[in-house]
């Protein structure tokens, strides 16, 4: 049998490597599990720039590089599996993956939340298309050419203003008449000569014989529908939690974010989550990091009076 | 991996004898390299079967774009010439990967 881990973090976004950085440098047995790329989507945007301390380089890549880097420097275990099943009614719990089956005291769950689909005609057909909800993904491939990007959030008007270092033109459709953005951002994307913005409106349908041409756009004022040529449509219509792992098993809200009290602590004694998966008011990747150093102290306490 | 170009493409992928398995990744594109590690560790399973291929898009916006790839990951297998089937962004993990390979062994 393995060695039981005090704390098995699962997830490795900035929420997952603040957790495993705290319990490993406390000396606690730490394994990070990540089932994709390491930095969640912090490591998806090239503009990071609200996050204390990253005024030189401020990229989401190299930021979270140095956060696994600083977590591993401590000790803390990084695999790359997938958890398939988690066993967490015990006082060890158990966590399973597609390649091993691991014990822990305690669990940790950052895993997240992932970019919301639109859910119009054409959105499923044309991805990777020229319908794309990451920016530095696909940024390249506009060069020169038109885009819209839906949504009206700190991501849609951040990513825009990125997209205009390629595209020739960026055009915002917002459903409403002003954006929620932080304020610099606005300023910034309004005093760009390659933004435009359809206010009031939504995309309602996305058009092209195997490669995005056209959306279509529906005025929700005067019910006024358009046709906008595109060469590229980027969703940022919001986000939604990563949390069908533990459905059911912990307590969670009507959208299925994790609920949590300020130590993050979860529904079940020596479970705890952190980050964008979890009920809170601002889902920023120092809220995340924040989340994972408490839930990781929480978690060490647990231990001292439990085991 | 055979690194593909605009020069290499058609000799390397279109006229090849094997089945051909294109990864087109970018060198801004985080998804992309977390996921590289598993092609090649397939490419050491299938490699005799199938042929292994990577094309920077970063490099060669004007080729991907002409194989109708506009985002990324896309893991795409080629035939007799033509692309015949292929996995994009989410669709574009390690088992989907392979369940599409054993097609073509």
């Amino acid at each position: 049998m393995q060695d039981i881990y005090d704390i098995i973090v699962i997830g490795g976004g900035p929420a997952g490597l603040s957790a495993g950085l705290y319990g490993a440098r406390s000396r606690a047995k730490t394994l990070i599990l990540e089932k994709g790329k390491w930095g969640g989507q912090a490591a998806t945007t090239e503009e990071l720039e609200n996050y204390p301390g990253s005024i030189e380089q401020p990229t989401g890549p190299e930021i979270t590089a140095r956060m696994k880097r600083q977590a591993e420097e401590f000790g803390a275990e990084t695999r790359a599996e997938t958890v398939t099943k988690l066993e967490l009614g015990g006082k060890i719990k158990k966590v399973i993956t597609e390649s091993a089956e691991y014990q822990a005291k305690t669990v940790i769950i950052a895993t997240g939340a992932k970019p919301r689909l639109l859910g119009c005609p054409g959105e499923l057909e044309l991805r990777g298309k020229g319908v794309s909800y990451c920016a530095t993904c696909d940024a390249d491939f506009f060069t020169d050419l038109r885009v819209v990007v839906v949504g009206g959030g700190d991501s849609a008007i951040q990513e825009a203003i990125y997209l205009t270092k390629f595209a020739e033109k960026v055009t915002v459709i917002h459903r409403r008449d002003e954006l929620r953005a932080a304020k610099s951002i606005q300023e910034r994307a309004f005093a760009n000569p390659k933004i435009d913005f359809i206010w009031d409106s939504v995309v309602i349908e996305i058009k092209g014989d195997g490669i995005v041409e056209s959306v279509v756009v529906k005025n929700v004022k005067t019910n006024e529908v358009k046709e906008v040529q595109t060469d590229g449509v980027f969703m940022f219509v919001g986000y939604d939690p990563v949390s069908d792992l533990v459905k059911g098993l912990v307590d969670m809200d009507e959208k299925g974010y994790i609920i949590t009290d300020e130590n993050m602590s979860t529904s079940i004694e020596g479970v705890f989550a952190a980050g964008d998966v979890r009920v809170k008011s601002l889902r920023q990747v120092v809220t995340a990091a924040s989340d994972g150093a408490i839930a990781a102290v929480r978690a060490e306490h647990y231990i001292s009076e439990n085991f | 991996m055979l690194e593909i170009n605009a020069e290499n493409f058609e000799a390397e992928v279109l006229q090849s004898d094997k089945p051909v398995l294109l990864d087109f990744w970018g060198t801004k594109c985080e998804p992309c390299k977390a996921l590289m590690p598993a092609v090649e560790k397939l490419a050491e399973k299938y490699g005799d079967k199938i042929k292994f291929c990577k094309l920077n898009t970063a490099e060669n916006r004007r080729l991907a774009i002409s194989q109708k790839v506009l985002g990324l990951p896309t893991i795409a297998m080629y035939k007799d010439g033509a692309k015949v089937e292929e996995l994009t962004q989410d669709k574009a993990t390690p088992d989907n990967i392979e369940e599409m390979l054993k097609r073509y062994v």
